[in-house]
């Protein structure tokens, strides 16, 4: 099957049908393999047991970003090929997106109660991150907002390609402005910083959640054409009743 | 496990995430048997998509 043809929403539906089970599946593996891996991994040497808050707190920040980032290929997919099935990718992954973005935000605040003595404090990071939750719910209103799904998905689009600016804020927030929030210590051009045995299992959990969020997007891209169908035959059904 | 003396805060993140997730899963099931349920009823009073019935005449 050709990559061209996944663009149908029939043959993304089968598609979708046949690889769910084994994403799921896969998804599932890596968090048994991941949360073993954390539950015997070592207490960081200055946080103590709380480091392994870490384990869900930056898969979920990774996510909150992804998610956007997906909205924002599919903001392109549908401003430049006007194509519905880019249109329904990113209405499915805002509600995912947002879920992971507020995750972020609550295990960032448990886990900074103890370490920094505050559940919360508006630094560049963790306000960039709250607005990255407030744009999620804006874009989740919005296509509420407006009933015809190929208008909102273009205002929608405009809305996810002006947000998008926000997502190298959130990862450069803590070099270009003095956080309480620790620097970069995962992703950085001269390697990590995190012990090999704490980032073995947080890598693992990583793969995990994005299996996760991968499943979770597929099956509500699914449901979403099947809306999409539902949507079409109810007009069919008040056409005929008025006799067109 | 020791979790320490921050046990408290560990538990209830992975408990708030367990939800959420738990939340995401059920939200995305319960989503696909109200749609599944109600196209089939709309296709049980005769109501097709134009390409559906196209579908059914080619097979």
């Amino acid at each position: 099957m050709a990559l061209i043809d996944l663009a149908n929403p029939s043959r993304f539906l089968a598609l979708a049908d046949r690889v769910l089970p084994w994403l799921a599946a896969a998804t599932l593996f890596a968090f048994a393999l991941g949360l073993g891996q954390a539950y015997v991994a070592p207490d960081d040497y200055q946080q103590g047991a709380t480091v392994k808050i870490m384990f869900i707190h930056v898969p979920s920040a990774w996510l909150g970003m992804f998610a956007w980032g997906i909205m924002s290929l599919a903001a392109v997919g549908t401003l430049v090929w006007r194509h519905p099935l880019a249109d329904v990718a990113a209405k499915a992954a805002a509600p995912v997106g947002a879920a992971f973005t507020l995750m972020c935000l609550v295990t960032g605040s448990l886990w900074g109660r103890p370490m920094w003595g505050t559940y919360w404090v508006w630094d560049a990071r963790l306000t960039s991150v709250l607005v990255l939750f407030l744009m999620y719910l804006g874009v989740i209103a919005l296509w509420r907002t407006i009933d015809d799904p190929a208008r909102a998905a273009r205002v929608v689009a405009v809305l996810t390609l002006v947000g998008a600016i926000n997502v190298p804020i959130i990862k450069f927030s803590v070099e270009w402005w003095n956080t309480l929030h620790q620097s970069a210590s995962v992703l950085r051009l001269d390697g990590s910083t995190i012990h090999p045995a704490i980032l073995g299992p947080l890598v693992v959990m990583i793969v995990a959640f994005t299996l996760l969020f991968l499943s979770l997007h597929l099956a509500a891209m699914r449901n979403e054409i099947t809306r999409r169908r539902l949507r079409t035959m109810l007009m069919m059904r008040a056409d005929a009743a008025a006799g067109h | 496990m020791d979790l320490g003396p921050h046990a408290g805060f560990i538990v209830t993140a992975y408990a708030a995430a367990i939800g959420i997730v738990a939340g995401l899963i059920f939200w995305v099931i319960l989503d696909r048997r109200h749609l599944t349920r109600a196209v089939d009823e709309l296709e049980a009073q005769g109501i097709t998509r134009r390409s559906d019935r196209a579908r059914e005449e080619k097979a």
